[in-house]
């Protein structure tokens, strides 16, 4: 099992090795020990391996990632997992703002607290909170799910498209077209599937609200179908 | 862009190692402002001292005898050089002569700043340079806050690098970029202030300074620059016994903080404090964003 200390080996030594795995390579499990923050940890992964990562990173760790499954035991900085497109990432600790931002596929996890704009323009990601999320997540969401287990901030779900949000906590307020919605047996069975991959326990899926689009703004509104 | 960081120490066994500990969290921050960098740290206050830090272009110049022309003229003094700035030390209670008295004996000096127990030393460089002209791995304090600067609202020179100091003992530096800085530094003038750049931080400095000489302390008047600052910012500022830090409500600049029983720090990137005693059974957190947080050892004692 390759391991990589960042105190000695340079980033790059680290994500080169991940860009050059073979199709049914035998190395399917690397370590990364004293990420000391550093930026861009296992980005653009694209072979289903796993990375332990032990330590907190900054910004845009596992960022593009497609298909690894990526931990980090500690925090990370802004903007991890941003343009996943499939695998999974699990933050033991919190996460900085834009979490999961942009994310075309795959599984999220944050056990800890998200700050601002978690999920923003997600477009396919599932993103499972354990704790709580700041303002403006899921800014203008297009698909996908963001499953919070405790409160989120203001402006929720902010000219939001198709994602589909769920939280157990407060919601300090909704954004420009988020309403909520309709607990429907469909919800229910997704967010039990959603919360059992996570890891949460002692949840119920009853003990979340929906919240989605009203469908109301400028944009979908046909008579302005041409405008683009 | 820009870097900000800043530590408190808790810990008084910590304070010789002051300016070691911060010039490490400089120095990781150069990648987020290599234009210039600066420093201000805050040594115990020795009873009835005043310590004025003054930069000058052509410091070998300006420094030599002024020792001796200062106590000419009535005013004795110590002057430490350190590269172009240097500290004048003078008794307390002659704080407010030596303005007048730089302006006639050397027109080209500008103050940094003055108090009890502060130091401003800020220069056009990167930081690791910055770091290593003014000697400050060497030197003790109880807080200090530092800042590396990537220009956006003001030219690249020493006196538009942060800190920016405006008033005894105080001083700010900031990440982000203030909308509202001429009208603010217009009404300011009014009320009295003076303004030796067009920088936008050294506005939000101003006013912080003319808040708390209406009586408010540190922390209501971060809570008024909530409401009467626009734009973006992350603030760190300090005070003769203080340190304080304050997000604007969209908070878009980076922030991390770390506390343990012997210090608080703060970081742009939680890589400038993973140098830090015991940094892993630290508590580490994100300061929210429109929330003052301030710390003071005289209200900590």
């Amino acid at each position: 099992m390759p391991v990589f200390d960042l105190s000695a080996t340079p980033l790059r030594a680290l994500n080169s090795a991940l860009h050059g795995l073979e199709q049914g390579t035998n190395d399917t499990r690397f370590e990364v020990v004293n990420p000391r923050g550093h930026h861009a940890v296992a980005v653009g992964i694209d072979s289903p391996v796993s990375v332990e990562v032990h330590g907190s990173v900054g910004y845009y760790c596992a960022g593009m990632n497609d298909g690894a499954t990526v931990t980090v035991h500690g925090s990370a900085g802004p903007g991890v997992a941003e343009n996943m497109m499939s695998g999974t990432v699990i933050v033991e600790g919190d996460a900085s703002q834009y979490a999961g931002a942009t994310g075309r596929g795959g599984l999220l996890v944050i056990k800890g607290n998200a700050a601002s704009r978690c999920g923003i323009s997600m477009k396919g990601i599932d993103i499972v909170v354990h704790g709580s999320i700041g303002h403006m997540s899921a800014f203008m969401g297009q698909s996908g799910h963001l499953v919070v287990c405790g409160d989120a901030g203001e402006a929720l779900g902010d000219s939001l498209y198709e994602a589909k949000l769920f939280v157990r906590g407060s919601v300090k307020s909704l954004g420009a077209d988020c309403i909520e919605k309709p607990m429907k047996p469909k919800h229910l069975e997704k967010l039990a599937r959603l919360l059992e991959k996570a890891g949460v326990t002692g949840v119920q899926p009853e003990e979340f609200r929906r919240y989605g689009s009203a469908r109301k703004l400028y944009n979908f509104h046909i008579d302005n179908a041409d405008a683009y | 862009m820009c870097g900000i960081v800043g530590l408190f120490l808790k810990d008084k066994s910590l304070t010789p190692q002051l300016g070691d500990l911060l010039s490490d969290m400089l120095i990781t921050m150069t990648d987020r402002g290599p234009d210039s960098a600066g420093i201000a740290i805050y040594g115990t206050p020795r009873p009835g001292i005043a310590k004025i830090t003054v930069q000058s272009a052509r410091p070998g110049a300006d420094f030599a005898n002024l020792t001796a022309e200062l106590s000419a003229a009535g005013l004795p003094a110590t002057v430490t050089e350190k590269n172009t700035h240097a500290v004048i030390e003078i008794a307390a209670d002659r704080r407010g002569d030596i303005r007048a008295l730089l302006e006639k004996l050397r027109p080209s000096i500008r103050i940094m700043g003055a108090g009890e127990s502060v130091e401003i030393f800020k220069e056009v460089g990167l930081p690791g340079d910055v770091v290593s002209r003014f000697g400050v791995r060497a030197m003790g304090g109880t807080h200090g806050i530092g800042h590396t600067r990537m220009a956006t609202e003001s030219a690249v020179t020493t006196l538009g690098a942060h800190p920016f100091s405006t008033g005894p003992d105080q001083c700010l530096v900031h990440n982000g970029s203030l909308s509202n800085h001429n009208n603010l530094r217009r009404k300011l003038v009014r009320s009295g202030m003076t303004f030796e750049t067009d920088n936008d931080s050294e506005v939000a400095a101003a006013y912080l300074t003319a808040e708390m000489a209406s009586g408010k302390d540190l922390g209501e008047a971060l809570t008024g620059a909530l409401d009467d600052l626009d734009g973006f910012f992350t603030f760190v500022v300090g005070t003769r016994t203080g340190f304080g830090v304050l997000r604007d409500p969209i908070a878009c600049k980076p922030a991390v903080m770390a506390e343990t029983d012997r210090y608080v720090a703060f970081g742009s990137e939680y890589r400038a404090l993973v140098n830090l005693p015991d940094i892993e059974a630290a508590r580490v957190w994100e300061p929210e964003p429109a929330t003052v947080y301030f710390w003071d050892h005289e209200k900590a004692a």
